[in-house]
């Protein structure tokens, strides 16, 4: 798949393994993303695609393999990490805002202290994420006085505030209460459109379609299947694919 | 469509309401009540009349000075009174400026100094105008806070250079001639009391930090040394640490450099307090979620960015209560330090029994040191409470 090399591949993945303990969670993935492509990673739970993704900018660390994003390796050299890491924006299951601190002063806390960005042009550039998520009105409350759906929104703000060149959602809809669900895919599936590149983990198959260029179905720790969502929804090759678009397709 | 408005239903909440349904509900709980209300009077009816006929309160009025300050030169009291005049301010700036959060302090300080103001004027004592002067400053910065730029800032700083200030002028210097230096085994009752327990406190709480974040580093040398002396420390008795403090530290020192007994003194508190704040401020890094560090590791801040805007602000603030409470704990502490000859409020009271003048007067000047701490920690108590309330400490 990543034999030739092509400059528009911005994360380069090849024979990725990981192990918790003696489990072998990631055995040998390989994956190439390029710029602009969003990417929808899904599978049953405990498939691995979480830490696959979390490896992407070590939160997790793989054992063996190689994984380049936009020319720097990750390694133990935590230089290029955290150079990495702020290219790289990340959206948790559960929003992970800091709790002690506004809305306004967790989305400008990165850009003032890792960018250096002057006060007023982090705040500047903070309201204008907040009204692109459509909730400029809660610039000073607290995270513990927003809703699920608001605190999920502020969190994507808060990592487009580093103006990443890669966005990494993990699960980002599956700790929302049903109703909530749509104004945060409404501010993802914009994103997209923008250009942004996307590595989603997530079952939202309504996503998947609208915006999906690729879709990589995770099981066991490998990759099973691949293919756009054309391919996957409507003709998926593999029994385990079918089996699992079935069980989350008809519920 | 129309809404029915409902009101929460009122309870009955009077103090006859309150009495008839705590106190006399049943007729066994009305008999309890009186049987309490009868050992009660039995058993303070003594004690009252003590107070009121046999007591020799003049024991305190004629020592009062030595009960707050000690031997420290009469003539050089105005520094005192300044350093309490500076607290005022920082008190009324705090209040107007946190509002809330330093409202309960503010309240306490206003509160006694009313009450100092009143007592004094009764007695006829010298010092009211000087309280007075002390209510006015604070309310005065409490308006300036008000208005302040900055004044998160200001106050902040201010409090960081008050207690080196308090030091200096306490002790004095050479080099500035309107502050002569005062010898340390001249200071003495409550000034000192509170000295060893503000000097100990401030200057435990980075330390402990410091062992708190060593004790879970990544370098073995540090953690490992970080887990050592906590342990060692939390191992012997305060009174050892004093002792050490006061007989062993000349001996790691060079030949030239002597700390008064004082500084030896609040060495020792500082090294032992540590060491507790250390395991208090553990509790609070244990307390918060991996989810965390690893949203300030995925927008690139570096280790100590994390630690310094992220994890330390909630940890401190989530074990808020455990720090006051080792701030009580030491300032009732600092009684030990008779036993190495410094005149605490403890040691002062003792030295009065022995004048000639007041010989077996123990249960008014024990009384009224009891009174001392008791009103301190009760007033700190209140106003740490506030502090926790404000700042949202066990309410989320």
């Amino acid at each position: 798949m990543s034999e030739h090399k092509n400059p528009e591949e911005i994360i380069i993945c090849r024979d990725v393994h990981k192990w918790f303990g003696d489990f072998h969670v990631l055995k040998g993935i390989n994956l190439s993303v390029e710029k602009g492509e969003v990417v929808v990673i899904f599978g049953p739970s405990g498939s691995g695609k979480s830490t696959f993704i979390r490896c992407i900018n070590r939160l997790e660390q793989h054992q063996k393999g190689q994984i380049i994003v936009d020319g720097l390796e990750l390694g133990n050299d935590i230089r290029n990490v955290e150079k990495i890491r702020q290219e790289v924006g990340m959206v948790f299951q559960q929003f992970n805002l800091f709790p002690h601190l506004t809305v306004i002063q967790n989305i400008t806390l990165a850009p003032a202290w890792v960018r250096r960005t002057p006060k007023e042009q982090s705040r500047e550039l903070a309201m204008q994420l907040l009204n692109r998520v459509g909730i400029p009105e809660q610039a000073d409350k607290y995270p513990a006085q927003l809703s699920g759906g608001q605190q999920q929104r502020v969190a994507i703000a808060r990592a487009l505030a580093m103006q990443p060149r890669i966005m990494l959602f993990d699960e980002p809809t599956s700790a929302l209460d049903p109703e909530m669900i749509k104004e945060v895919l409404d501010v993802m599936i914009e994103l997209a459109k923008s250009g942004m590149t996307i590595v989603a983990v997530t079952h939202e198959m309504g996503f998947a379609r609208a915006v999906a260029n690729r879709m990589i179905f995770f099981d066991k720790g490998e990759i099973v299947e691949q293919g756009t969502p054309e391919q996957i929804f409507n003709k998926p090759q593999n029994d385990r694919t079918k089996l699992f678009l079935s069980q989350i397709l008809h519920h | 469509m129309t809404t029915i408005e409902m009101k929460p239903p009122v309870l009955a909440v009077g103090p006859l309401a309150w009495l008839r349904k705590n106190l006399f509900s049943t007729w066994y709980n009305a008999a309890l009540t009186l049987l309490a209300i009868w050992l009660l009077y039995a058993l303070f009816k003594p004690a009252l009349e003590w107070a009121t006929t046999e007591a020799r309160w003049g024991v305190i009025e004629a020592n009062l000075t030595l009960f707050m300050i000690g031997l420290y030169p009469r003539e050089q009291i105005g520094r005192v009174w300044l350093t309490i005049f500076l607290l005022s301010a920082l008190i009324g700036l705090s209040w107007g400026v946190w509002k809330n959060a330093a409202r309960g302090f503010a309240l306490m300080a206003l509160g006694a100094g009313a009450a100092f103001i009143l007592i004094a004027l009764y007695f006829q004592w010298n010092v009211w105008d000087e309280w007075l002067l002390a209510v006015g400053i604070l309310l005065l910065f409490y308006v300036i806070g008000l208005y302040l730029p900055r004044g998160n800032l200001i106050a902040t700083l201010a409090w960081f250079l008050y207690f080196p200030f308090v030091f200096l002028l306490i002790a004095g210097t050479k080099y500035i001639a309107t502050l002569p230096p005062v010898a340390s085994n001249l200071w003495g009752g409550l000034l000192l009391t509170l000295l060893l327990t503000i000097v100990g406190n401030f200057g435990a709480l980075p330390l402990g930090i410091l062992l708190a974040l060593g004790r879970r580093s990544k370098l073995p040398i540090i953690r490992y040394f970080s887990i050592g002396y906590i342990e060692l420390i939390r191992g012997v008795p305060l009174v050892t640490i004093l002792y050490m403090a006061a007989i062993l530290l000349p001996l790691f020192l060079p030949i030239d450099v002597r700390p008064e007994q004082v500084i030896r003194a609040m060495i020792g508190f500082i090294l032992f307090e540590a060491a507790y704040q250390a395991e208090n401020v553990r509790g609070g890094l244990q307390a918060i979620d991996r989810g965390q560090y690893e949203a300030a590791h995925a927008l690139g801040l570096s280790g100590t960015q994390t630690m310094l805007f992220i994890i330390l602000p909630q940890a401190l603030r989530a074990v808020v209560p455990a720090l006051f409470n080792s701030f009580i704990s030491l300032f009732k502490d600092t009684s030990l330090v008779a036993i190495i000859g410094l005149f605490d409020v403890v040691r002062i009271a003792r030295t009065i029994l022995a004048q000639p003048d007041w010989l077996g007067t123990h249960r008014e000047v024990f009384l009224f040191a009891f009174f001392i701490y008791w009103g301190f920690n009760l007033a700190f108590t209140y106003g740490s409470r506030r502090v926790e309330q404000a700042l949202g400490v066990g309410t989320r």
